[in-house]
């Protein structure tokens, strides 16, 4: 096993040392050591740094950075002028909804005084009709108690006639002299007790 | 050069630190400082990379984003909110400074994960001058804005009177290791993991060599490359995050150094 790997293992230096014969000087320079510690690298690398980070502070201070900056506080302004818009738009709709209340509200005070009113004016019909009727209804009763208190005074009277006359006819019958005077006061206060 | 030994005794070649190798573009030769090398091409596929997110991605500039202009106003706003959650209303001043630095050494460790890629990040000279910058950027802005009372930052108040000189001793060496830690652990984290990868990745080469042997070995290693790989994607946004919010309590303590 290790004399097959160590076979293997020259064939395959062969190999390498052939290619590495081919190939340029620079491709196949190896590092001895670590190439960070080349102190002669170090001027070239520094120059070079310095240049670059010249131009990369160039392009990010001077352009990108601006311009990331205008665009990030343009989108702010957007942001903040839309929430602005729709915050008066919300106040707008909450104007209108309080002007729509204040409508309903003006609308139901004036339904109210309406049927206010008509109520009223029905109550004001409705008392003179009452009133005019119990007018006519105690004219009417006046009237009829006018006639009842007639009749009855007249029935009185008659009466009262018949009974002065009834007693003086008894009283020429039996003979005697009518006296017309005393027969009155007898009829009346016969009748006084009777009409009670 | 155990690992070359290593390699010729088996037939396997393993070159995990190649990848790190800093090489001119054109041609070969001596890298010397003005050399375009491919540290060069990262660096600005790096700026391409964040001209395109930041940029092109905005290009719209539309009040309802496109994909790509929500990621960028996502990276925008992700750093604004860590700067000015914790290095308070002023420190936003310097939100550009962050969010390039965010932005580096994110595409930085993203785009050495492309295979064939460098990664700047990898390098101790490229984390030790950031680290080193952010060090001393922030160490002048705590003496201007405040004056001798930066030295607040040392002295602490709240402790008893007599341990405050030891806790000052060690406040005064934190605060010096800061660009050490902070630049050795982004670039310790990158050459990790990629050395890791490229490790994995030699052992998937066993099964030309030793079918056998290989044919255990490699699958193993193959899901192993793509576990990792998995797993570096997490670490490059990790570290650049870590990166950016240590700046900004760095900065923190240097506009509001009373404890």
């Amino acid at each position: 096993m290790i004399s097959l790997l160590q076979e293997a293992a020259t064939t395959a230096a062969e190999h390498t040392e052939s290619v590495a014969s081919s190939v340029a000087h620079g491709e196949t320079e190896t590092a001895t050591g670590l190439p960070q510690l080349d102190l002669t690298s170090f001027g070239n690398q520094i120059f070079w740094l310095v240049v670059a980070m010249v131009v990369l502070y160039w392009i990010v201070a001077k352009v990108a950075l601006p311009r990331i900056g205008a665009v990030l506080s343009d989108r702010q302004g957007a942001i903040t002028g839309d929430l602005m818009a729709a915050e008066e738009f919300k106040l707008k709709a909450k104007e209108a909804e309080a002007a729509y209340d204040k409508a309903l509200a003006d609308a139901r005070t004036e339904a109210g005084k309406i049927v206010a009113a008509n109520r009223a004016d029905i109550q004001k019909e409705l008392d003179a009709a009452i009133a005019h009727a119990d007018a006519e209804i105690a004219a009417r009763t006046a009237e009829s108690e006018g006639r009842i208190r007639q009749i009855r005074d007249s029935a009185d009277n008659d009466a009262r006639e018949v009974a002065r006359d009834v007693t003086a006819e008894l009283v020429r019958a039996f003979g005697g002299v009518v006296d017309q005077g005393a027969v009155d006061q007898a009829v009346d206060s016969r009748m006084k007790g009777a009409l009670q | 050069m155990a690992t070359e030994a290593h390699g010729e005794a088996t037939g396997l070649s393993f070159h995990p630190m190649d990848q790190f190798i800093v090489r001119p573009l054109f041609g070969d030769g001596d890298v010397h400082w003005y050399t375009p090398s491919n540290v060069t091409l990262w660096l600005f596929a790096i700026v391409l990379a964040t001209l395109a997110l930041l940029v092109l991605g905005t290009r719209g500039r539309a009040i309802v984003p496109s994909r790509s202009q929500s990621m960028a106003e996502m990276s925008y706003g992700m750093i604004h909110k860590m700067v000015g959650d914790i290095a308070g209303k002023d420190g936003l001043k310097y939100f550009p400074y962050i969010m390039t630095l965010f932005m580096f050494v994110l595409f930085a460790n993203f785009l050495g994960l492309l295979p064939m890629a460098f990664t700047v990040t990898s390098h101790i000279a490229v984390t030790g001058f950031l680290a080193l910058a952010v060090f001393l950027t922030v160490t002048v802005i705590g003496f201007v804005k405040n004056g001798a009372h930066f030295l607040d930052l040392f002295w602490v108040r709240s402790a008893p009177l007599a341990i405050r000189p030891v806790l000052a001793v060690i406040e005064v060496i934190s605060y010096f290791v800061r660009p050490l830690s902070l630049s050795i652990r982004l670039a310790g984290n990158m050459i990790a993991g990629h050395a890791v990868i490229k490790v994995f990745a030699g052992f998937a080469a066993l099964i030309l060599i030793n079918p056998g042997l290989g044919a255990l070995v490699t699958p193993v290693s193959i899901l192993a490359v793509v576990g990792m790989y998995a797993f570096e994607i997490l670490v490059a946004f990790i570290q650049a995050y870590v990166f950016t919010i240590l700046t900004c309590v760095y900065l923190k303590d240097a506009l509001h150094p009373s404890h």
